[in-house]
C-alpha cells in the first residue's frame, strides 16, 4: 500500500486536532480514541517494518512532487523500526496515563497523539527542514506535556527545557542556511549526492555547518556538555510523559546516524566521517558521567533519569565506533534501552504513589502495599537496565563490547561495565532501601490493572527481547548494512546521477 | 547591501545572545526573540541577496531570486512567532509559581519591591 508511509504522520495527527477540537467531551471517550489510535499505530508500525525487510528503500512524495525539488518521507528498515518503537512505548506509557494521570491537567490526550505525530515525522522524513519542522511538532507538544499537571518543579524545569530548545532551534536553523548556502539543497539524498562535487573553498563552510548540526542532535540526545537539562526535567515530568520521553533522546540518536551516515559519511570526500571522533569521545564521556550521576541520586526519578544518560552515552560510543557491527549492536541495545527505561520510570511512579509522604526519595519510608509485585518488576528493570545476564542489556552490552576494534577496547570496556557497576550497585541500594528497610503501615494505595499492564508491558520487554534476540539482531545487522550502503539509498530517491543543486 | 545586512545580522545575534544569558526571565525571552529574528535575517540571505529578482518564473523576467529560502523562512517566522508567544506565557507563569523572576528561582538578590 502506497499511502502506508504517510500513515504514523497524518493518523495521530488526525486523531489530535479532533482531541483538542472535543477537549470537552467524555473522558472515556477521549480515552478510547487515543488508546485506539496508538494501537492503530503499531498495527501501522508492524506493516512498515514487514514493508522494509524486502530491502528497498520507499519514498512517499507529498503531492507528487519528485526529488530532490518536492517534500518526501523516506521508508528504509531504520525509520521503520523506529515508527514501530515509538508507538510500542507510547502505547505502554498512555495505558498507564488513562489510570489517571491524564485527568490532572487539560488537553492531555491531543497533545499526546500530536507528539506522537512529530517524532514519527521526525524519523520518516528525507528533507532536513522537515526534520527541522517535525522537531519543532514535537518539542512544542513536550513543552506543554513536561507541565501537565503544573507545580513548581514543572514549570520551573520547563522553563530551563523551553529556552535551551529554543536556542537549540536557531543553531539548526544557522546550520540549515549554511548548509544550503553551500550545497544548494537539503534534501537529504541529494545531499549526499553534493557532497562529494564541492568546491575546496566551500569546504570550511560546509564543515561548519555539519558540526553545528552536531551540537543540536547532542542537545536532543543529551551528549555531554549539552545534558544538563535532562535529569532535572525527566524528574520532574508526569511519569507517562517522562517515560514518552525516553524516545526523545532517541530522536537525537537517529539524527546523528541519519546524518552522519547518510551525508557525512565514508563516501563524503574529504568531509568524510567528520563527526565520529567527536561522538566517540563525547559519548565515552557521557557514559562516565551518566554512572556518577546515577550513583549520587537521591531521588529515583532522578536515577531513571540518569540512567537514560548511561544509555546515551553507550549508543554514542557506538556511533563514535563507525563500524557495521557496532552499529547494528547498538541498535539492539536502542530498542532494549528504551522500552525499559520507560517502564522504569513508571515503575517508579507506581512505586513512589505507595510510599505517602516520601514519594520517589530513596529514604526509609513506609512499608509498599504490594511489595512482591512492584520488587519483582523493579529487580527485572535492575537486570535489564545495569545489563546483566540474562536480560537483553547484557545481550546488547556484550555485542557492542565484542564489536569494538582493540585500540577501541582500551575505552570502551572499562567504562562501560563501570558503569554497568555504577548502576548496579545504585539500583541495589534503592532497592534494598525501599523494599527492605521499610517499616509501618501501608498507604493501601494499590496499582490499578491499567498501570500494571503499562508497566509490564514495556518491563516484559526484556526478557522478550532475549526469547527473539536472534530475528531481532538479524534486523538490526541489516539495518546496519542497508545505511552504510549509501549509494542505494542515493539511488533509489533521486533516479537521475545528475541532479544536483545550483553549485 | 551584502555589508550592512551582514552588520545587522551580526549585531542583532550578539545581543540577542547576550540577553539570553541574563539572569531574568524578560531579557531571556527578549534575548531569544532578537536571536530568532538574527537567524531569518541569515537564513534569507543564504539563497544570496538579490535586486529585482522574481521569486517565481513569468514571461520578461530577466533576473530570478532564489525562492527557497522566502520559503523557509516563512516557516521559521511561523513557528518562532509561536515559540516566542509560548515562552512569555510560560515566564510569566514561572513568575507566578516560583514567586521570582529569575531563572534559577533564586530569591536572595531579589530587591524587595515596593508596596506603597
Amino acid at each position: 500500500m502506497q499511502h502506508l508511509i504517510i500513515l504514523p504522520v497524518l493518523l495521530p495527527l488526525l486523531t489530535g486536532v479532533a482531541l483538542l477540537i472535543h477537549r470537552g467531551g467524555a473522558l472515556t471517550l477521549r480515552r478510547t480514541a487515543n488508546v485506539l489510535s496508538t494501537i492503530a499505530l503499531v498495527v501501522i508500525g508492524i506493516l512498515l517494518v514487514a514493508d522494509s525487510t524486502d530491502d528497498t528503500i520507499r519514498y512517499y512524495a507529498l503531492g507528487d512532487w519528485q526529488p530532490p525539488f518536492g517534500i518526501i518521507l523516506v521508508l528504509d528498515r531504520l525509520s521503520a523500526l523506529m515508527v514501530l518503537l515509538t508507538s510500542l512505548l507510547a502505547l505502554g506509557s498512555l495505558l498507564y496515563a488513562c489510570a489517571g494521570d491524564d485527568e490532572q491537567g487539560s488537553n492531555f490526550h491531543g497533545l499526546f497523539q500530536l507528539q506522537l505525530m512529530g517524532i514519527n515525522g521526525a524519523f520518516l522524513t528525507g528533507d532536513l527542514f522537515n526534520l527541522f519542522v517535525f522537531f519543532e511538532v514535537l518539542l512544542i507538544a513536550s513543552y506543554a506535556l513536561l507541565m501537565h499537571g503544573g507545580g513548581k518543579a514543572r514549570t520551573h524545569a520547563g522553563f530551563h527545557y523551553v529556552a535551551l530548545n529554543l536556542l537549540g532551534s536557531m543553531l539548526f536553523l544557522i546550520a540549515l542556511g549554511i548548509l544550503y548556502g553551500t550545497m544548494g539543497t537539503l534534501n537529504m539524498a541529494d545531499m549526499s549526492a553534493v557532497v562529494t562535487t564541492l568546491d575546496t573553498a566551500d569546504l570550511g563552510l560546509v564543515k561548519a555547518g555539519a558540526l553545528l548540526l552536531l551540537i543540536v542532535f547532542g542537545l536532543k540526545a543529551a551528549m555531554l556538555p549539552l545534558y544538563f537539562w535532562l535529569p532535572r526535567a525527566y524528574a520532574a515530568a508526569p511519569a507517562p510523559i517522562a517515560a514518552l520521553f525516553a524516545i526523545m533522546t532517541k530522536v537525537g540518536i537517529y539524527s546523528i546516524i541519519r546524518v552522519y551516515t547518510l551525508i557525512f559519511g565514508e563516501q563524503a570526500g574529504p568531509l568524510a566521517n567528520l563527526a565520529q571522533p567527536w561522538i566517540w569521545w563525547l559519548g565515552l564521556a557521557t557514559l562516565a558521567l551518566g554512572a556518577v550521576g546515577v550513583l549520587s541520586a537521591r531521588d529515583m526519578r532522578t536515577q531513571v533519569a540518569y540512567l537514560i544518560l548511561v544509555s546515551v552515552g553507550t549508543l554514542l560510543a557506538g556511533i563514535g565506533m563507525h563500524s557495521e557491527v557496532a552499529l547494528g549492536s547498538l541498535l539492539y541495545y536502542l530498542i532494549h534501552t528504551t522500552l525499559v527505561s520507560g517502564g522504569m520510570f513508571l515503575l517508579v511512579d507506581a512505586i513512589a504513589q505507595q510510599r505517602g509522604k516520601a514519594g520517589a526519595r530513596i529514604v526509609q519510608s513506609r512499608t509498599l502495599t504490594q511489595p512482591a509485585t512492584l520488587g519483582l518488576m523493579f529487580f527485572a528493570g535492575t537486570i535489564a537496565m545495569a545489563g546483566l545476564p540474562p536480560l537483553s542489556g547484557a545481550f546488547g552490552k556484550a555485542l557492542l563490547l565484542q564489536a569494538a576494534t582493540t585500540a577501541q577496547q582500551h575505552w570502551l570496556w572499562p567504562i562501560l561495565l563501570g558503569s554497568g557497576l555504577a548502576s548496579l550497585i545504585a539500583l541495589s541500594r534503592t532497592g534494598s532501601t525501599i523494599f527492605w528497610r521499610a517499616s509501618g503501615e501501608k498507604t493501601g494505595i494499590t496499582l490499578g490493572p491499567l498501570r500494571v499492564t503499562g508497566t509490564l508491558m514495556l518491563i516484559g520487554c526484556a526478557p522478550l527481547m532475549v526469547a527473539f534476540a536472534g530475528p531481532i539482531t538479524a534486523f538490526t545487522q541489516a539495518t546496519a548494512a542497508q545505511l552504510l550502503d549509501r549509494d542505494a539509498y542515493v539511488e533509489s530517491i533521486i533516479a537521475r546521477g545528475d541532479t544536483g543543486g545550483d553549485t | 547591501m551584502e555589508a550592512l545586512f551582514a552588520t545587522t545580522t551580526g549585531i542583532l545575534a550578539a545581543s540577542g545572545l547576550y540577553l539570553a544569558l541574563r539572569g531574568r526571565t524578560f531579557p531571556v525571552v527578549v534575548g531569544l526573540t532578537l536571536l530568532s529574528y538574527a537567524v531569518n535575517l541569515f537564513l534569507f540571505s543564504t539563497g544570496g541577496l538579490t535586486t529585482d529578482g522574481a521569486a517565481v518564473i513569468s514571461d520578461g523576467a530577466g533576473k530570478y531570486a532564489d525562492p527557497l529560502p522566502q520559503a523557509l523562512v516563512l516557516t521559521a517566522i511561523v513557528i518562532g512567532f509561536a515559540m516566542t508567544a509560548f515562552s512569555v506565557i510560560l515566564a510569566m507563569r514561572v513568575r507566578g509559581d516560583v514567586g521570582s523572576d529569575h531563572v534559577n528561582g533564586n530569591r536572595v538578590d531579589e530587591p524587595r519591591e515596593d508596596k506603597s
